[in-house]
Parts: C-alpha cells; sequence; structure tokens
C-alpha cells in the first residue's frame, strides 16, 4: 500500500525507530544512491493513500447540509466527486463517514439524522463507484459539534458529514 | 393556610383524569409501625378539611412545621448518632415538601425542640401559636441489630387531631430513606397525590469544553444526596433508563467507537451489549413489565422503532416508514407506545400497540414535537416542543389539552416523577460557553427549579417509587 519515501534521513529514522524493539526490520530500504520507484518522490513525509494524503488532495473531507436535510447539494457533490477520485486511486483504502447534526434538535432524533447524512454520502460515493464495503459510518448526532456558537453560522458548520480515512 | 376544599378536590379529580385510580399503591414501610406505649388521638374523619391546593398554582404554600427529631436515646449507630440524624430526617423531610412547591416548612432553628414524649402528644397550643397548619414529628431509635427505627408523625394543628402515622425500619446506609418516606406519607395524605420522594434519578453528568463534553452515567436520590458515577467519561453516554426493577439501567455508549445499547447492572457495575448488530442503536426503554427493551435502530440511513427481549436475542421490527422514528415510550400497562416519526415531514409524536399495529398521529401544532414520555399514571404525554425555542409540554394521550410549560431557549427530555406529578428536563444554555443543567417543574407549570448537580447534566430519568 504505501510506499515508503527514501530520503537518507527517513530511512534512518525508520531503522532507529525499528532498533527501539531490537530487531532487524523485516525490508531493508534501500541503499543512499539508489532511488526507489512509486509514484512520488516528494521529500515531504506524507505517504500516498494516507489521511493526510486524502485531506490535502481533496477540495474537502466535509459536506454540509441544511438545517433538518440530508441531500446532497451541488456544493456537497463536487466535494464527494473529489474524494471518489482520491478513493479510486487508492482501492485499498478504507474510510469512516461521520454524520453530525447542530444543536438544534433534540437528541435522539440527531443520532438518527446524523445516520441519515452518513448514509446520504456513503450512497452518494458508493453512485461514483466507491466500493460501499470500503465505508462504515457513524452518527455522533449534536455530541461533536465544531463551531461552538448558537447562531445560524454555527450551526450551518456543525450540520455535515465528514470522511475519515482510517490509516 | 386551612382550606375547606370540597369543591377543588372534586376537580383535582377531574384534572387528573383518573390519576386517583392509578396512583401506584403506597407502598408498605419495611416493618409496622413501631408501639410507643402512648395512644394518639384517632385520625380526624375530616382530614379533608387539611387539604393542599394542587391546581393551578401555589397561591398559598401550606404551613408546615417539622421540628427536629428526638432521639429516644442517644446512640451510636452506623449512620451517626441518633439526635445528629434525628436533626438531618426533618431536614430532608423539610427539603421533600419545600422542593414540591406546595408546603412552606418553618424554620426548624426557630422551633423549639421536641422532647421523645411528645412526639405522640404533641403540644398543640405551642404549635396553633406557630401559625402553621399541618405538623410532623417523629424519632429515631438505633437497634440492637444495628438497623435504625424512624417513627414518623403527622398532626392537624387546627384539629388537634393524628392524620396519619407510620414506622420505618432500614438499614443504616438507607437511614435518608426513612425521610424520604415520612415526607412521602406526609404529601400523600395531605395532597391526595401519590408518593414520590423515596426515588432516585439516573443521568448524564457533563463537564468539559462544549465541542467535546466528557458525559458520565450518575445516579443520585432525587434531592441529590448518595450521587455516584457509573462510568468513567472515556466514552460518550447517552440516554440512561431505569428498568422497573431498579437493579438495572439501559443506555446508549459510544465504548470502542461502536455506539449502540449496554444493559448496565447497577449492583455489580457490569454490562452488556443489548443488540449484537452493526447498525446503529440508540434511545432504549425498558417496558413496564421488565422484558422487553423498546428501542430505535437505524439501517442503512433509516430509523425505526424495535423491541428486544431484555437478556437479548433477535430485534422485531414494530415501525417500518421511511421517516425517523424515534423516542419510543410505553404507557404504564405497557400496551401502548408512544412515539415521535417525521414521516409527515417533521417531527410529530404517534401512539401505536405495543406489537406495532395501530399507529395514529396525536400531535398536530405547529413546530415541532419530540421525546414523548408517557406519564406513570397514564394520564399525560409529556415532550419537546420545539417552535423558535424548546419547551416541555404535556398534552393527553389522545393529543388534545396541550399545555407549554417552561419557556427557555432550549429546554428538552421530560422525564416524570413516580407519582405523575413533577417532570425532570435538562436546560441548554446558549453559545460556546452554553451549559446543561437539571431542571424540574410541576405538571401545572410552577414551581420551576434546578436540581444541585456536582458538574453539569443531561438526560435525567426519574426512577420509580422504591419499595
Amino acid at each position: 500500500m504505501a510506499k515508503l519515501t527514501t530520503t537518507l534521513m527517513v530511512a534512518s529514522a525508520l531503522l532507529a525507530t525499528a532498533a527501539c524493539t531490537k530487531k532487524r526490520p523485516a525490508v531493508l530500504p534501500p541503499a543512499p544512491g539508489e532511488t526507489a520507484t512509486g509514484p512520488t518522490t516528494t521529500t515531504d513525509t506524507v505517504t500516498p493513500g494516507s489521511r493526510a494524503d486524502f485531506e490535502r488532495s481533496v477540495t474537502s473531507n466535509t459536506i454540509n447540509f441544511a438545517l433538518d436535510q440530508y441531500d446532497i447539494d451541488p456544493r456537497a457533490r463536487e466535494i464527494l466527486d473529489s474524494q471518489s477520485q482520491w478513493l479510486a486511486r487508492y482501492p485499498n483504502v478504507a474510510i469512516t463517514l461521520e454524520g453530525h447534526a447542530d444543536e438544534r434538535g433534540t437528541r435522539e432524533y440527531n443520532l438518527a439524522l446524523g445516520d441519515r447524512r452518513a448514509n446520504a454520502a456513503k450512497n452518494y460515493l458508493a453512485a461514483r463507484g466507491v466500493n460501499p464495503a470500503r465505508i462504515s459510518t457513524i452518527s455522533y448526532g449534536k455530541e461533536r459539534p465544531i463551531a461552538l456558537g448558537s447562531d445560524e453560522a454555527s450551526w450551518a458548520q456543525n450540520r455535515r458529514a465528514v470522511t475519515i480515512v482510517m490509516n | 393556610m386551612h382550606h375547606v376544599r370540597n369543591s377543588v378536590l372534586a376537580s383535582i379529580l377531574c384534572l387528573a383524569g383518573a390519576a386517583s385510580a392509578q396512583v401506584p399503591p403506597n407502598s408498605a414501610p419495611p416493618v409496622a409501625a413501631p408501639a410507643t406505649g402512648q395512644t394518639a388521638a384517632a385520625p380526624d374523619a375530616q382530614s379533608d378539611e387539611l387539604v393542599v391546593d394542587v391546581v393551578g398554582g401555589i397561591s398559598a404554600p401550606l404551613g408546615i412545621a417539622i421540628p427536629t427529631m428526638p432521639a429516644a436515646a442517644v446512640t451510636e449507630t452506623a449512620a451517626g448518632r441518633t439526635d445528629e440524624l434525628g436533626r438531618q430526617l426533618s431536614q430532608i423531610v423539610t427539603n421533600d415538601l419545600k422542593g414540591s412547591g406546595l408546603f412552606n416548612p418553618a424554620n426548624a432553628q426557630s422551633l423549639k425542640p421536641v422532647e421523645f414524649g411528645e412526639v405522640t402528644a404533641p403540644v398543640f397550643d405551642y404549635w396553633a401559636n406557630a401559625r402553621v397548619s399541618a405538623l410532623v414529628q417523629g424519632f429515631v431509635r438505633g437497634n440492637s441489630d444495628g438497623t435504625l427505627t424512624v417513627g414518623c408523625y403527622l398532626y392537624d394543628v387546627f384539629s388537634r387531631a393524628e392524620l396519619a402515622r407510620q414506622g420505618f425500619v432500614v438499614k443504616p446506609s438507607d437511614w435518608r430513606r426513612a425521610g424520604h418516606k415520612c415526607a412521602d406519607m406526609v404529601y400523600a395524605k395531605l395532597t391526595g397525590e401519590g408518593p414520590y420522594f423515596d426515588s432516585r434519578m439516573v443521568y448524564v453528568s457533563e463537564t468539559g469544553p462544549k465541542g467535546k463534553r466528557i458525559k458520565r452515567l450518575a445516579i443520585m436520590d432525587q434531592d441529590g444526596a448518595n450521587h455516584r458515577f457509573l462510568t468513567n467519561g472515556q466514552s460518550i453516554v447517552l440516554t440512561p433508563r431505569f428498568a422497573p426493577n431498579q437493579q438495572t439501567i439501559v443506555y446508549m455508549s459510544y465504548l470502542n467507537e461502536r455506539p449502540a445499547i449496554y444493559v448496565y447492572d447497577i449492583g455489580s457495575g457490569g454490562q452488556r451489549l443489548l443488540v449484537n448488530n452493526p447498525s446503529l442503536t440508540f434511545a432504549p426503554r425498558v417496558s413496564p413489565d421488565g422484558k422487553w427493551v423498546l428501542f430505535s435502530m437505524a439501517v442503512a440511513g433509516n430509523t425505526d422503532l424495535y423491541r428486544v427481549p431484555i437478556s437479548g436475542g433477535s430485534p422485531q421490527r414494530l415501525t417500518e416508514s421511511p421517516g425517523i422514528d424515534t423516542s419510543g415510550s410505553y404507557s404504564p400497562d405497557g400496551r401502548r407506545i408512544v412515539f415521535e416519526s417525521d414521516r409527515s415531514g417533521g417531527q410529530q409524536l404517534y401512539t401505536m400497540n405495543a406489537d406495532g399495529t395501530n399507529q395514529q398521529r396525536i400531535s398536530f401544532g405547529g413546530g415541532r414535537y419530540a421525546t414523548p414520555s408517557w406519564s406513570p399514571r397514564g394520564d399525560l404525554i409529556a415532550f419537546t416542543k420545539i417552535a423558535g425555542n424548546f419547551r416541555i409540554g404535556i398534552m393527553s394521550p389522545t393529543g388534545g389539552n396541550e399545555k407549554l410549560l417552561t419557556n427557555d431557549w432550549q429546554d428538552e427530555g421530560p422525564s416524570w416523577s413516580p407519582n405523575g406529578r413533577v417532570l425532570t428536563f435538562y436546560r441548554q444554555g446558549q453559545g460556546g460557553g452554553g451549559k446543561a443543567d437539571l431542571w424540574s417543574v410541576d405538571l401545572t407549570g410552577v414551581n420551576e427549579r434546578k436540581i444541585p448537580t456536582p458538574l453539569d447534566g443531561s438526560d435525567p430519568a426519574w426512577g420509580p417509587l422504591r419499595p
């Protein structure tokens, strides 16, 4: 899946980490001077197919919803399309879709609404070719807001579905 | 003060519907009343001359005196010294009665000390001058087997008659319950309502920042005493409810990032997953016969009501609408269920038989109706109404006579006292610093008061009367 970047520094850091367990690493990194094959030759430490890679590659990991709604609006479509493209490049990556609601709903209904939103996003991604077996859903109802105010702007941010890549 | 209230008594019965027929039987105390060697005056046949007006506002809470209960002898017990217990017991009774909003207890400090011999032979001249209508006297005795005996006597000061007496033999760890049982005796006798003070609440204790609340299950006596945490805060916990036997709590937890319903044993502290299914399960309630758990399950984006034996097994599906069906609550006879559904476009209340048949909408007002809770008296359904702000309300089980009881920004999640007279709910404050707290209100809409908890709180569930 993920390919190790191959700068000397990273390689020796990895060796050092492996050394903590006092075992030889199962696969030795290439010797200095060799170049590794693979699609990336960046010198940063973001691993392709990782959560960090996903979050910097896609338009957004979050789509938003109107009050009490769970439809995928045009902006959400754009975002999910960008996610599905990335997911197509890394077919072995599993994701979790978190569904959230704002505080202006009752607790149990909001758990159900979060589930609706997560599944709406899942269904859209599936329609875009993402294997639904890769996608699990979880609802947080109104339990985990990201915007803490009690105003329309905060509530709009909290009505969301977030795509989390499982590393 | 002193009311002749026969006509009001009649309207109490009408308002409460069949309430008096459905008041839970007054539980017998653990042991019969003790003999004190003195005969008290016979209970006044016209005791309904001393009646607390429970209808339409508390214009005149009944003046009542609850002096410190003397000890038969000052001895040490496992609960403490008997004279100190007597002081605290009268305080428990005072706080319970005052908290109901229907009584105005005289300040115990200002009352004369009561000798043990007076307990069954009150000095009525003194009490008449104290300008109270009712008098509660009692005593405490440590028994040789380590238990405590608490006697409780209620007198009508004006007619100088004993209205009721009960005795309670309790383990030292349960000593406060004797105070609550005494308050219940007084309350039930003078209001005609069922008792409710000897009960507990389970709720979610909250602390921490709004975006990442630390939530723990907690249990306490309804007056806030004997508070203890049941979970450690590492997982979000929501909506706990008692099983009727009070040995078990059902609740929802995000343990292992897998939100699901757990059955928690209060005695052992152990718990088990109720339904082994990858779908989200939540909103649990135990049936009145203790056999079923009614709950909601979200399958591929659609939430319906189900029930499953409390011992686990295959869930039986009860509703099949494409809407969100949740927050089910049983009628006290277990034959009907009230729930909320947005199948008509927004959350409204519906009732159905316990097997899912005969589903009927009962709410038709503007706004949304949610979190229904069927009164243990059967006569009312409480709910959260959302129309701008969130307000606690009640309506009849067929949907009429809607009345809103509170009017704050976000009041949610009503739960009934065992006598169907008082509702507890939680009130959320606005903004990033907004916190949730537990509150209670009388079903006539008065006596709204905050329930003290060590931290913040939400999702209160009032347990049954303790036997």
